[in-house]
């Protein structure tokens, strides 16, 4: 952290913030208060610069041209790549995390450049939508509990080597290629097409961030009665789809 | 203008009687008023029935995001002033419904219909309207429905050159851009809560900036245009200057704005704020909604909230803490099936009310109000949810389906 707060930055919340994306602001901010840490909330408007000091960028859905603004307006600001050389933690969501791939299908139908934060590539899909309850087993690097998402894409991305998939499908389409996989990450950067919020179903994802952002190994437990109730509630339902 | 003076074809008659039949065995079986079922029969047997029908009718077409079914009520009721009116009042919205609603009406001179969002443009080309409001474009059914900036898209070009007089709300930029396309427009300054989908400038893309009740875009000059009418506290501002009290019995904000928007549309067709607004009042509870049911000896008033600027306007509403509140939500097909929208609310509203909450996805609203701080409780149903709540009138808050529910469990 660069200083005694936590300094969390909510990227275009005017573009992309669709789905609602603010509520992985709201988890991550929650439960990093919850261990006191104080936190620096810093939404960034798309007119605005993107401040170069934060800890954790959050990044939303958006729709097809929000997210082609989005993209221009970030490589023109390139605040968040200096961020992510400096050594700060990204999250990004569906549209946000094709944003900060190397590529994406743009609403004109054309090839947009992204970010390149993340070594994924973005086509659109040519099958039916990507509609529904997903469960998926997070890379066990990670050690993390199963992911559980509602997704809600057309977009397929494909995982190049320098990115390891986030998670393999049991349930539901994740990255759309058919190979099972779902979402992707780096060392700092990751990206995944999990709404519902996504920190709202799996909070062990926010502290994962958290951790990152603090250099901790663990953080003190809070109660959690509510998200596993959740949790347990919605993974029953994405294994016995309607 | 209107008035039977050329008679259904006989194809068109034989369709609104066998939509009328099906209508009634679907009534008797027991599936709702039939008016849907009734109208598809009608449809099928003349596709040009809803034109033929609206020939001999002065039309006002009314869409919005929310507001539409209330509205539709309130202008109906403003324009009987000045003759019979024809209405799909129960919100059977579709071309199928209004349909059914107009072959029920022969000897209306008005037919005030309300149009769900995505049937605005072909209802429009085919029964000519005289005028057409518009309210308010939001996020609605994140699963399935359009993008809102594409909604208002497709307005501005399905309703481009339309002879109609368009009345429309000036705060709301994607209303704006819908509406600016067309040749005619009444500006009404109607208000709106919710602005998180209108950031973006509609024309250029570019931010749009918003000093108080003003709006702009720094980049393209496309700006908020002049009105005519406003909503002011709790009046309505004519073209002269004049201000007429509002009267209603429905409460809110939202349902202020959508007299003014219903006055705005009434005198385009000559009739008098002040007879327009004074008729509002007969206008009580639209389909159960605001209604006060009595329930296990306890007041209980019913809301209905289906989107973020729904849920924003009914906590404006709702009486102040320690007035206990129940908050339902579902997300069956009609509701869409994603919850990701309940953190688009700003729960923190709820501050000091005892909170009780229930319905299929009572999970993923405890988790967002204790990520708001929020005390509350989880129950297993609405009985629990009422017999448990502190005393005083409650308000219970609900989304599509979980209205539904709650109305039948209730008997209304």
């Amino acid at each position: 952290m660069s200083d005694s707060s936590l300094r969390l930055v909510w990227v275009y919340p005017d573009l992309l913030s669709t789905y609602g994306d603010q509520g992985n602001v709201l988890v991550t901010e929650r439960r990093a208060r919850q261990r006191r840490v104080p936190v620096t909330r810093i939404d960034v408007r798309s007119d605005q610069p993107i401040p170069t000091s934060g800890d954790i960028y959050l990044i939303g859905g958006g729709e097809d041209r929000p997210q082609r603004l989005a993209a221009e307006r970030l490589r023109r600001d390139g605040g968040l790549n200096r961020a992510v050389d400096n050594g700060a933690i990204v999250f990004s969501v569906c549209a946000g995390y094709q944003i900060i791939g190397h590529e994406f299908v743009n609403d004109l139908g054309r090839p947009e450049p992204g970010l390149g934060l993340l070594d994924v590539v973005s086509v659109r899909g040519e099958g039916e939508r990507c509609v529904g309850d997903v469960l998926a087993d997070i890379d066990p690097a990670l050690g993390l509990p199963p992911l559980t998402g509602f997704e809600n894409h057309q977009g397929v991305t494909h995982v190049g080597k320098n990115a390891r998939p986030l998670a393999r499908t049991r349930f539901g389409n994740g990255n759309g290629t058919g190979d099972g996989t779902e979402g992707a990450y780096n060392e700092t950067v990751f990206g995944t097409y999990m709404h519902g919020p996504v920190m709202a179903r799996n909070p062990q994802i926010a502290d994962l961030l958290i951790k990152l952002a603090m250099d901790v190994r663990a953080l003190p437990p809070v109660d959690d009665e509510w998200y596993e109730a959740l949790r347990a509630e919605r993974i029953a339902a994405a294994s016995q789809p309607a | 203008m209107a008035g039977n003076a050329e008679p259904l074809s006989p194809r068109a008659k034989l369709a609104v009687t066998a939509g009328k039949a099906a209508a009634a065995v679907s009534r008797a079986a027991g599936r709702g008023s039939g008016s849907v079922i009734g109208g598809r029969v009608a449809l099928k047997l003349d596709p040009d029935l809803l034109a033929r029908l609206a020939t001999h009718l002065d039309v006002v077409l009314v869409s919005a995001t929310n507001g539409k079914t209330t509205t539709t009520r309130l202008l109906a009721e403003a324009l009987r002033a000045n003759g019979e009116v024809v209405s799909n009042a129960l919100g059977a919205n579709m071309p199928a419904g209004i349909t059914s609603a107009l072959a029920g009406g022969s000897e209306a001179r008005y037919g005030v219909i309300e149009v769900d969002e995505k049937y605005l443009a072909g209802v429009a080309r085919d029964v000519k309207p005289k005028a057409i409001a518009l309210l308010n474009l939001s996020r609605d059914q994140l699963d399935r429905a359009a993008e809102t900036r594409m909604l208002a898209e497709k307005w501005r070009e399905g309703l481009a050159g339309s002879d109609a007089v368009i009345i429309a709300n000036a705060d709301d930029p994607l209303i704006t851009w819908a509406a600016s396309s067309c040749p005619t427009v009444v500006w009404v300054a109607a208000g709106q809560e919710w602005k998180d989908d209108a950031w973006s400038c509609p024309s250029c893309g570019g931010v749009l900036q918003r000093p108080a009740e003003d709006w702009f875009c720094g980049e393209c000059g496309f700006r908020r245009p002049t009105t005519t009418w406003a909503l002011s506290g709790d009046h309505v501002i004519d073209p002269y200057g004049s201000a007429w009290p509002i009267q209603l019995q429905l409460p809110g904000r939202a349902n202020k704005s959508n007299a003014a928007v219903s006055a705005a549309a009434a005198a385009a067709f000559g009739v008098d704020p002040k007879v327009a607004l004074e008729r509002m009042y007969k206008v009580q509870a639209v389909a159960g909604r605001y209604d006060v049911v009595q329930f296990h000896d306890r007041d209980v008033r019913l809301l209905l909230a289906k989107n973020p600027a729904g849920w924003l306007e009914t906590f404006s509403l709702i009486d102040g803490p320690p007035t206990p509140v129940i908050l339902s939500v579902n997300a069956r097909g009609a509701d869409g099936t994603d919850t990701s929208w309940l953190w688009d609310v700003d729960y923190t509203r709820l501050a000091g009310h005892p909170i009780r909450v229930i319905g299929d996805r009572k999970l993923d609203l405890a988790v967002r109000l204790e990520v708001a701080g929020l005390e509350f409780q989880v129950c297993q149903d609405f009985d629990e949810a009422v017999r448990t709540s502190p005393a005083g009138r409650i308000e219970a808050i609900a989304n599509y389906t979980a209205f539904q529910d709650l109305r039948r469990r209730v008997g209304n």
